[in-house]
């Protein structure tokens, strides 16, 4: 049973299509992996997918539900950590977990006790009361995995999860989401950079680049189709060894403004 | 309702919990408020004007109401920039509510800026004309408030980052506060500048206020009422317009 249906999604900024007439599926319960170089097209997938941008043509259901017309029960249906983090710094662990119940309409009977839970689940239950910018990058990653599932969703999606950290931290977060995934019984939607992550979490790996699915399988399947040893080296046969364009941020300028304008970040 | 609630109980919080914007935000009205007050004082009661204290104080009130309140609709950005408005906005909420949840976040830090700054102002000598007109004169901060965050967030929607900042505090926010009356009589003012002032939606505020404050008005307080709560009923409805048509 697939709990994401992706029918010929297309989407076009312009003259430049994104993502190019996709369709695949993904199964209940299982952990996807949604691969791709920079630029391929993955985050304007899970941007459509999370209903953050309208796809200019194609069909999507998520959770039996249609993305054109049941926008909010397709949102009450995932829990989503991005790529760029997404907490407010200048709230506490608890107060950012509460906003996120209170937006999802978590009744308030359940709420503080679905809060403490999930802060225990990531180890974070002693700096609940803690300002969340006094948090080391894989404290505030574990708090977003833990936010994204108060809800109780059908399915995770990770975008990039654990880009920037280090690799215990990055062993930490995925045990995590293993041991989440199976307690809570949830769809894990990720794209990573990290081949051998992907090889090690994913049950169903997709392979995009240039906006189109260049290859689909479990990552036995792909090794193998590719007469390579590990699916790092099957993602290189597939995508190539060119170094792609990094999109265009203009995050580092507006810190230093939002430095001279007197906020503490 | 209860997503309205927690996006304006965020507001509150980050507000009491940033210390130097309370204190970097009463600076340039108390600045205003000594050096035009004590400056102009005198030459104001010469030309037969009365006190220019108690003249200009709600001018000063409604300036940190405005400044406070614009920014709080700018602040968006920051929050489309760190990423936090992602987080309300793949939420199974409209994106009215929580652009109202926001809105009234913003406007009631503005009353609190003002109300700061009137506390102050006792402090030099002002004196309130009756103290039940008060809570007009927080009706009328409030709706002004609504205003300038609403402006704010319309432009901030617009907005990519924070380059155009100094643009808009310098060409649109000075001149209307300056339009308005709020630190010279605009009766008084040449034909062009009372004709300016009059589609200035702040001077509406700051003429009721005057009244709700001083008892002393030039148009009926109704009418100031009315016309600024229009006033910010469309720009509500401008700012609703762009903010769902924003991406995040």
């Amino acid at each position: 049973m697939s709990v994401i249906e992706v029918k010929n999604l297309t989407k076009k900024f312009g003259d430049f299509t994104a993502v190019d007439n996709v369709s695949f599926s993904v199964e209940k319960g299982k952990i996807f992996a949604f691969l791709g170089p920079n630029g391929a097209g993955k985050t304007t997938t899970i941007k459509m997918l999370t209903t953050l941008l309208a796809p200019t043509a194609g069909e999507v259901s998520v959770n039996g539900f249609h993305l054109e017309n049941q926008r909010d029960e397709v949102r009450k249906s995932f829990g989503i950590v991005f790529q760029d983090p997404s907490l407010d710094d200048d709230l506490t662990a608890y107060e950012n977990m509460e906003f996120h119940a209170v937006l999802y309409g978590v009744p308030k009977s359940g709420r503080q006790g679905r809060i403490e839970e999930l802060l225990k689940l990531v180890d974070l239950s002693d700096r609940s009361g803690d300002l969340v910018k006094t948090f080391s990058g894989g404290m505030k990653r574990r708090l977003e995995i833990a936010r994204a599932l108060i809800h109780t969703p059908k399915i995770l999606f990770l975008d990039e999860p654990t880009v920037g950290l280090d690799p215990q931290t990055r062993n930490h977060i995925w045990s995590y989401v293993l041991d989440l995934s199976k307690k809570e019984g949830v769809t894990v939607f990720l794209t990573t950079h990290y081949m051998e992550e992907a090889e090690k979490m994913a049950d169903r790996v997709v392979i995009i680049d240039h906006g189109k699915i260049i290859d689909t399988g479990t990552p036995a399947e792909l090794k193998e189709k590719n007469q390579s040893a590990s699916l790092e080296d099957a993602f290189l046969k597939l995508t190539g060894k060119d170094i792609r364009s990094e999109e265009a941020n203009s995050m580092d300028t507006l810190r230093s403004h939002a430095r001279a304008w007197g906020r503490r970040r | 309702m209860s997503a309205v609630y927690i996006l304006w109980l965020r507001q509150l919080k980050k507000y009491i919990r940033s210390k130097p914007r309370i204190i970097g935000s009463l600076g340039q009205p108390l600045l205003f408020l000594l050096v035009f007050g004590f400056g102009f004082g005198s030459i104001f009661a010469k030309s037969g004007n009365g006190n220019y204290i108690q003249f200009l104080v709600p001018g000063i009130v409604a300036m940190a109401v405005v400044f406070t309140a614009i920014f709080g609709g700018i602040e968006l950005i920051w929050d489309r920039q760190f990423g936090f408005l992602k987080e309300t906005m793949v939420a199974p909420v409209s994106r009215f509510s929580i652009m109202v949840g926001r809105t009234l976040g913003g406007a009631t830090v503005s009353v609190i800026q003002g109300v700061a700054v009137l506390i102050i102002s006792f402090l030099v000598g002002f004196r309130v004309h009756h103290i039940l007109l008060v809570f007009m004169g927080l009706l009328f901060m409030f709706i002004t408030a609504v205003f300038f965050v609403g402006l704010g967030t319309a432009i901030a929607s617009r907005m990519r980052d924070m380059q155009a900042f100094p643009i808009i505090m310098n060409f649109l926010v000075m001149p209307l506060f300056f339009l308005s009356g709020s630190i010279f009589p605009l009766d008084a003012a040449p034909k062009a500048l009372q004709v300016l002032g009059r589609i200035d939606p702040l001077s509406y505020g700051i003429d009721g206020l005057r009244y709700a404050f001083i008892g002393t008005s030039s148009l009926n307080p109704w009418l100031d009422l009315l016309v600024l709560s229009l006033f910010s009923a469309a720009v509500l409805l401008i700012g609703r317009r762009l903010f769902e048509k924003m991406e995040a």
